[in-house]
């Protein structure tokens, strides 16, 4: 029982974390795209057009760093 | 992402709600915060009254966690509920305005994650170094006070406002509910301190890897593991960021490794770099990283440093703990109370308060507190995760760095970060100079601590980084032993340029950004971002600015840091008047004076600390602390005919006369502008509390769609409205919560 419980919260803990960094990296945009496309019965671009439109949005917005 | 489904307000009708407020705590969380402000106590109070005795440095981070503990749950909760009334019934401009580039509804938990990455940098990591000159006691109140009442406070405060007004920046909103004259010279002093900011972190970069090969190949390689990530994200396996990072950040420990024998072999003279040539390079590099497109180097780098970042400092703060380092450094050394200290000049009051800027209080935040982060917010109530939290944690990042500079060796700190006219440069000459301050230190042991981390020296290695590069490279190895020291003091060095390199390509073009904005107003043209031209020239200018900065800095005879660096603390809480000052005003604006106290206060400290300050570097008759003071006696002894140290010829002699009056001027400027800020605003005050409030630039109410929590947790409450509303929505949000 108890080991049950400790790899489901691993295995929690673990998604959880894979959750996180795709999201704080950008990279789960890509699934959103494709969720929303099927949603709306939409044809979803490539990934290489996709990404290349969300890089060059980047070019135009000021990347803030502080000291 | 946000939903479209219409839905009842969760929270039901009728005024805010302040979760927990205005009900008696339950008495578990009594019995809770009550051990937590025990806990506290005991620390601070073990920090306030241990004299030459051994201290952990655990105390130091106890006292501040228990701080942070108790100021989050309660006064950020105040301010966030009682003074600002945030209000989750009412859209978010990321919920309002939608687009998927800027305004985009983000969760909580990872917006504090961009915001930290965003505010912090080199500056929490070298203030607290070079203010432990003065002992930890001095720095550790600071830092752990002023964040609570100041830092944090202005964070969440200028978030809010600018939350309410979609997002407008700090220059804007200070010409819109402030007056023209305040906007022009909010305007003139953000572009200023930028410069001033951009220069001393090139500064503490240059001083990291002068003279050390190893550094220098390291962090060359940056470059190209950088341009490779982005060429990998562009073209062979587009939008695998995790997996770039991740090969990114092996190429990145290989080259740290690769310095080491690249150190031992025939390159390392070739590597060997004077500080002018590194400022050559970091011109030249700034400005092409500037022009380039930003997928190819700089969004790779900042993936790069950002991931490095969050790494290294959860692993100091484990490292901490495992290692329980004992403190070296006195609890307030004599320099506190003389202001003769050889790594900045100035007493205790107002100095240590504006070498620490950054992790207490950092006007620089504002900029990005305003803009960029309120665009971004799902929930109101969540800037006090945000916004509060998120300073309260650069705060940590401070303390952690003031540990690491109190628990080496006080000899070997001192030698390291007095500047070379000082030590004389070698180790016999500083260990004489040190021990003139009554440390033991021999010339065997500086040389032996150099050794021990394979640097050719480590006298006057000022700036911060290299001390705090110590500090770290001790703390791991007695934390997981292997004698790496050489290995994790490259390492360190390698972090912190690898921000600070992140912070000078941005800044450049955050500066050029602004510079063909503002141009942008009478030349139209120059305004247009894709007019390459415009771009070039921009760029030039701003690297143009900060290079020549630097380079004054990096020749200076009496030491770059030591002359810069108070004029880069107090710009920057010059910048921190301004945003209080902002926020007063609106405050008082929107009738909520009797609050006014909550920015207020932080404010009046923070105009007494920087005017103080600013008064003593331009009119102190003492050379060491005042500019022109310093030029004085330099033109004086010019005139006579004579040299005086550290000068060695007539040429240093002119440099020290013009540097001086340089920055006394420009000292003197940064505090003007600050005054007719505060000027125009005290004009609006009268006004708004002789009418009991003014109209404002807030964005009207509209009803939010969107459920989700107020803080990092969801409560019961809100897990039960998530759940209702996903339902009520049909598909699955596809969201681990």
């Amino acid at each position: 029982m108890a080991v049950t419980a400790v790899r489901e919260a691993v295995v929690r803990a673990a998604r959880g974390v894979r959750w996180y960094l795709r999201e704080f990296s950008g990279e789960s945009r890509w699934d959103e795209h494709l969720r929303e496309c099927a949603a709306h019965g939409h044809q979803p671009l490539s990934r290489r057009e996709f990404e290349r439109r969300r890089s060059d949005a980047l070019e135009r917005t000021p990347l803030s760093r502080c000291c | 992402m946000s939903t479209t489904v219409t839905r009842d307000d969760a929270h039901g009708g009728g005024g805010h709600r302040d979760p927990g407020g205005g009900r008696r705590l339950p008495l578990r969380s009594v019995l809770i915060w009550t051990a937590v402000a025990a806990v506290g106590a005991v620390a601070w109070t073990v920090l306030a009254l241990a004299r030459g005795e051994a201290v952990s440095a655990l105390w130091i981070l106890f006292a501040a966690l228990c701080s942070y503990a108790i100021a989050y749950r309660f006064y950020a909760r105040f301010i966030t509920y009682k003074v600002l009334r945030t209000d989750d019934r009412r859209a978010t401009p990321a919920e309002r305005l939608q687009n998927g580039v800027d305004y985009d509804v983000t969760d909580r938990r990872v917006l504090f994650g961009h915001h930290f990455a965003a505010i912090a940098g080199a500056g929490p990591l070298v203030g607290p170094v070079l203010a432990a000159q003065m002992g930890y006691l001095p720095g550790t109140i600071w830092i752990v006070v002023g964040v609570i009442f100041a830092g944090a406070v202005q964070d969440l405060t200028v978030m809010f406002f600018s939350m309410r007004r979609n997002g407008k920046s700090l220059g804007q909103m200070v010409r819109e509910e402030i007056g023209i004259v305040g906007g022009i010279a909010a305007l003139i002093a953000v572009f200023a301190i930028m410069i001033i900011i951009l220069a001393v972190l090139a500064l503490i970069v240059v001083n990291a890897l002068a003279e050390s090969p190893w550094g220098v190949f390291s962090i060359a390689l940056t470059v190209p593991i950088a341009l490779f990530m982005g060429v990998y994200l562009r073209t062979l396996r587009p939008g695998r960021v995790l997996e770039a990072t991740g090969i990114g950040v092996v190429l990145l420990l290989l080259a740290i490794i690769g310095g080491g024998w690249v150190q031992e072999s025939g390159l390392a003279d070739a590597l060997t770099l004077s500080r002018e040539w590194l400022v050559l390079a970091l011109v030249v590099y700034g400005f092409v990283a500037s022009v380039l497109p930003v997928w190819l180097l700089l969004t790779p780098r900042d993936y790069l440093s950002t991931f490095m970042k969050i790494g290294v400092i959860a692993l100091l703060a484990v490292s901490l703990l495992i290692a329980r380092p004992v403190l070296q450094a006195d609890a307030v050394t004599d320099f506190a109370r003389e202001g003769t200290g050889p790594v900045f000049a100035g007493s205790l009051f107002p100095f240590v308060f504006i070498t620490i800027a950054c992790g207490a209080l950092s006007g620089f935040h504002a900029l990005i507190s305003s803009g960029t982060t309120p665009k971004m917010v799902a929930k109101e109530s969540q800037i006090r995760l945000i916004g509060y939290g998120g300073m309260l944690m650069e705060s940590f990042v401070a303390i952690s760095a003031l540990i690491a500079a109190c628990v080496i060796d006080q000899g070997l700190y001192f030698a390291m970060n007095s500047p070379a006219g000082a030590t004389g440069g070698t180790v016999e000459s500083a260990a004489a100079f040190v021990n003139g301050f009554g440390f033991d230190t021999t010339a065997a042991d500086l040389a032996a601590a150099s050794a021990a981390v394979q640097e050719p020296t480590l006298v006057s290695r000022t700036g911060g980084a290299p001390t705090l590069a110590v500090g770290i490279s001790q703390i791991f190895s007695d934390a997981f032993g292997g004698g790496l020291q050489a290995f994790w003091y490259h390492f360190a060095i390698m972090f912190e340029a690898l921000f600070i390199l992140t912070a000078v390509d941005a800044g450049t073009r955050v500066g050029r950004f602004m510079l063909q904005d503002t141009i942008g107003n009478v030349w139209k043209r120059f305004g247009d971002l894709s007019w390459r031209p415009g771009n070039l020239i921009a760029s030039a200018v701003v690297v143009g600015l900060w290079g020549s900065v630097l380079y004054i800095g990096v020749t200076d005879p009496l030491g770059g840091v030591n002359q810069l660096f108070p004029l880069f603390g107090i710009a920057n809480q010059l910048l921190a008047a301004i945003a209080l000052t902002l926020v007063t005003v609106l405050l008082i604006k929107h009738g909520k004076a009797r609050y006014a106290w909550v920015s207020g206060v932080p404010l009046v400290w923070d105009l007494i600390v920087t005017m103080t300050a600013s008064w003593q570097k331009v009119f102190s008759d003492i050379p060491a602390i005042g500019y022109f003071a310093q030029a004085q006696r330099y033109r004086d002894a010019r005139d006579a005919g004579e040299l005086l140290a550290p000068a060695q010829d007539q040429g240093q002699m002119d440099q020290v006369v013009f540097n001086s009056t340089l920055n006394g001027v420009l000292q003197s400027f940064f505090a003007v502008l600050v005054i007719v800020v505060a000027a125009n605003a005290a004009v609006v005050v009268v006004r708004a509390l002789r009418a009991g409030g003014l109209p404002t630039t807030e964005e009207p109410a509209t009803p939010s769609h969107l459920v989700e929590p107020a803080d990092l947790f969801a409560t019961a409450e809100e897990k039960r409205a998530m759940a209702e509303h996903r339902a009520m929505a049909g598909a699955g949000e596809g969201t681990w919560r």
